[in-house]
């Protein structure tokens, strides 16, 4: 049976880490505002470049 | 030639019909050189894709901004306010922007960084429409960010509100990390119980049990000391003024809970109640927050220091221009107040011609002309040109602002306390003698259960489902409320709103539709487009607001050149177009012989000696409204408050059952409220305007009608979409229906407490008992209210839509 407070102590690690994610994203201001990042999300990918930004880029190519 | 309106050419930024088809850059065309400008910059610094993710996404640029007008930003006082946060190179500051509306807007004030590569970083909110930037103070300041956003379109507003202080966030977020955390312990603390449940206290390995039991207590200590903190200090606060809210009973019980469950545990003697404390714990904190999560994009608590500007400019003996805080602005000060602005003082003007919109301090609904040496009173707003004011009272102890020193707005306490904290007066006393019972009978037969009895009736019998059914229906009626465009402050408004008796009114904006969008009916041979066509050019020659409302009505066309033109004011206008005579004004100016009406209320039109017919300007009355006065008046008493003068007496005179008041000051307002109030009558005020702002303070139910929910609108207890008037009757309905749904829950409550004292009162109160009963209980009050809130906002959906499709013109501007 000694192999439950193994379990026990790995389930209540596990939901630990979930609570402190809970409380970072709170922190962060994650939930502040719930709309905003929704349109951002759409935008990045299809504006242009920055010049210099492409140079800094070309190096990892 | 006219052109057909569907081939006009219409500018490329804002999407407004251009007049002139000189101001283009290639196939661009643009109604004015702002836009124009706005258009350059972004190309320059290729930011041309917010034209590529909505159709002309900008706003017109017609208005030029004069350049100094952020100078008062270079302040260093006010920069210390405004500036949030500031270390060696960089400072982060928020600028409220109430012209974004589209996702273009958060594109490029994204992107701010391009225009100006001093700008680190810029980040929005697009709920609140604010837009926080990070810039390098070293070579850029407050009043160049202010700049540039104005150059791109974005002007913002700043007023004295800014500066005080932000209502800190911190509170909210405590009570998510204490939900978050008391879940956390709740859901492993059943988890670790679940032997002790199916073994019902017989566990054979005794170290396992031990551990599960040390684990219990830990999980059970932040619960305890944290989670529940709240309720502590809340009936703590209340024993303290000799109130005996809902929450000590709630306290006692979680004490009671803790205490014998502590002692169970380092005894060994049973296994505590651990899992039920908690769980009651949690649902109680998610059942205050689904109830006060309020609309923190709206401002329920404005005053007037959010109308007013934060600077003014200030002249200098020798006239030189500066500007200063208007909170520095003094007596004796000679001001200079732009087109467009808010006069923030009461002034005697010294130069320019005053043309001064009231509207939102008086309720008139006309601009006022306003010649030098006459009185200015602060809250007006300047219309015509540039002015220049002698200050003759400080901005506090003006007109306007005097009504803020008034009593009503000096206590900001909830206007009355729920009415659940009386109900558990009652459970409270009804618990004690059923403890009491029980513990004499125990006396008598058993004494050594006295000590379990009591307490598990205590821990059994605690409120917490009274006020779970509180929290749950009034949360869930403030969101259905809110789906109807009736956005309530606090819960407690829904249980003050069924025991009003009296309505009153504000006429302007209020039960008329939005200021200065008056109707204008034209009556008359027909007019040909080429007639349309002069007239609007005539028209548009001058600044007269009846002038103004003409243009409006007309189908946009090119301005024609006006040659010789004249105006007479108070009589109307005279020019030559196309080398044709075109009058327009009172029917004595264009000779009229027939008919003799009102001045101001008609405009003639005379071509070639020729009069072709008036236009009569009218209010227009919110959609639906003597259908609602007519409902209402059955069952309140309902008034009428104006600002304005009484030349519609007549036609409001039968909707109303009440008083019928004209030309009311803002504190005649407030004193007839409070006189209503006297004679022992609960007052539901319903207005708009900084005039109503008083009456709204002092009434029991304060509600502001606003067009678009995001604008200004003065304290209150209620924000309410205009086009929700119509239905006002059936959402007050409903807030009746609050109290019924409590009750009922109640009873439902009661019923489960019943069980649970059945098995406490004989001293068996097992854990695996109180685990079961507790979520269940709390599980099905939270279906039960939610549920019946819905079932009776039915009723509400069926009149909201059949009301909306008598309406078509319904025009919501607002994102949802």
């Amino acid at each position: 049976m000694s192999v439950i407070i193994i379990l026990i102590s790995a389930s209540l690690l596990i939901a630990l880490g979930f609570l402190i994610a809970f409380i970072w994203s709170v922190k962060t201001n994650q939930y502040e505002d719930d709309y905003t990042p929704s349109v951002r999300m759409l935008f990045e990918n299809d504006t242009k470049q920055i010049p210099d930004e492409e140079e800094k880029q070309q190096p990892n190519t | 030639m006219i052109k057909e309106p569907n081939s006009l050419l219409l500018c490329y930024h804002c999407g407004e019909p251009c007049e002139t088809e000189t101001i283009r850059i290639n196939d661009k065309a643009f109604c004015c050189q702002g836009c124009k400008t706005v258009y350059e910059i972004l190309n320059k610094v290729e930011l041309c894709d917010y034209y590529s993710l909505d159709k002309a996404p900008g706003l017109t640029q017609r208005k030029p901004v004069r350049p100094d007008k952020f100078a008062f930003l270079d302040d260093k006082d006010l920069q210390g306010k405004l500036i949030n946060f500031k270390d060696g190179h960089q400072s982060h500051a928020s600028f409220y922007l109430p012209q974004m509306h589209c996702s273009s807007c958060i594109w490029l004030l994204e992107h701010l960084g391009r225009v100006d590569s001093h700008i680190v970083r810029s980040q929005v909110n697009f709920l609140k429409k604010e837009v926080s930037v990070v810039f390098d103070h070293e070579h850029c300041s407050l009043r160049k960010v202010a700049e540039l956003l104005t150059m791109i379109g974005y002007e913002p507003h700043f007023s004295l509100h800014n500066l005080a202080a932000k209502p800190s966030a911190t509170y909210d977020k405590s009570r998510i990390y204490k939900i978050g955390i008391t879940g956390f312990c709740f859901g492993n603390i059943m988890l670790l119980s679940f032997p002790e449940y199916f073994s019902l206290g017989n566990m054979t390995e005794s170290n396992l049990q031990k551990l599960f039991s040390f684990l219990i207590l830990l999980l059970s200590l932040p619960v305890f000391f944290y989670g529940a903190s709240d309720f502590f200090i809340s009936a703590w606060k209340g024993i303290r003024q000799r109130i005996l809210n809902i929450d000590a009973p709630i306290a006692l019980a979680i004490l009671i809970t803790f205490g014998r469950s502590l002692y169970e545990i380092l005894s060994h003697s049973g296994a505590g109640y651990m899992d039920s404390m908690s769980g009651i714990v949690f649902f109680m904190l998610l059942g205050r927050f689904f109830q006060d999560k309020t609309y923190n994009t709206m401002a329920f608590n404005r005053d007037y220091t959010s109308y007013f500007p934060l600077g003014v400019t200030v002249l200098e003996e020798g006239g030189r221009e500066r500007q200063i805080p208007v909170s520095e602005l003094k007596t004796g000060h000679r001001m200079k107040v732009h087109s467009g602005e808010i006069i923030p003082a009461d002034c005697i003007l010294f130069l320019g011609k005053g043309m001064i919109d009231y509207s939102f301090v008086s309720g008139e609904a006309m601009p006022v002309e306003k010649h030098i040496g006459e009185i200015i009173y602060a809250g007006g707003k300047q219309m015509g040109g540039a002015l220049e004011l002698e200050v003759v009272k400080d901005v506090s102890q003006s007109y306007l602002t005097q009504l803020w020193n008034n009593d009503a707005f000096s206590n900001d306490e909830e206007k009355s306390t729920s009415y659940i904290h009386a109900l558990s007066r009652y459970f409270t006393l009804i618990l004690f003698s059923v403890a009491t019972a029980a513990a004499f009978y125990w006396q008598m037969h058993d004494p050594s259960r006295v000590w379990g009895a009591v307490t598990a009736v205590l821990i059994v019998a605690c409120p917490c489902a009274l006020l779970l059914s509180a929290t749950f229906t009034n949360g869930n009626m403030l969101r259905i409320l809110q789906k109807y465009g009736f956005y309530a402050r606090h819960a407690s408004v829904i249980e003050q709103i069924p025991r009003a008796d009296t309505i009153v009114f504000d006429k302007t904006g209020t039960i008329t539709l939005q200021r200065g969008k008056s109707s204008i009916i034209y009556t008359g041979k027909p007019l040909p487009a080429e007639a349309q066509q002069m007239i609007r050019s005539l028209a548009g020659q001058s600044g007269h607001p009846l002038s103004k409302a003409i243009i409006q009505s007309l189908p946009f066309s090119k301005m024609l050149p006006v040659k010789h033109y004249k105006e007479i004011p108070g009589h109307g206008l005279k020019g030559y177009i196309l080398d044709r005579e075109v009058m327009m004004g009172s029917a004595d100016f264009v000779q009229d012989k027939k008919n003799t009406s009102m001045p101001g209320s008609h405009v003639y039109v005379k071509i070639d000696g020729e009069i072709a017919g008036y236009y009569s300007i009218g209010t227009s009355y919110r959609e639906g409204l003597s259908g609602l006065l007519k409902k209402l008046r059955s069952k309140y008493r309902i008034a009428l408050l104006s600002g304005d003068n009484n030349s519609e007496y007549n036609r409001l005179k039968s909707w109303f059952n009440e008083g019928l008041l004209f030309g009311q000051s803002p504190q005649d307002k407030l004193d007839y409220i409070h006189s209503l109030q006297q004679d022992g009558h609960k007052v539901i005020m319903i207005g708009d305007g900084l005039n109503d702002a008083g009456a709204l303070k002092q009434s029991d139910v304060g509600i502001a009608v606003s067009d678009n929910v995001n604008n200004f609108s003065p304290a209150c207890d209620v924000i309410m979409k205009g086009e929700s008037l119509g239905y006002l009757d059936t959402l007050l309905a409903y807030c009746k229906k609050n109290r019924q749904i409590i009750n009922l829950s109640f009873v439902i409550s009661i019923i489960y407490n019943l069980i649970g004292l059945y098995f406490a009162v004989r001293g068996e109160l097992r854990p695996v008992i109180a685990a079961i009963l507790m979520p269940i209980s709390s599980v099905s009050i939270v279906l039960f209210t939610t549920g019946m809130s819905s079932l009776f906002a039915m009723k509400l959906k069926k009149t909201a839509s059949t009301l909306q499709k008598h309406s078509k013109t319904d025009k919501d501007h607002t994102s949802d």
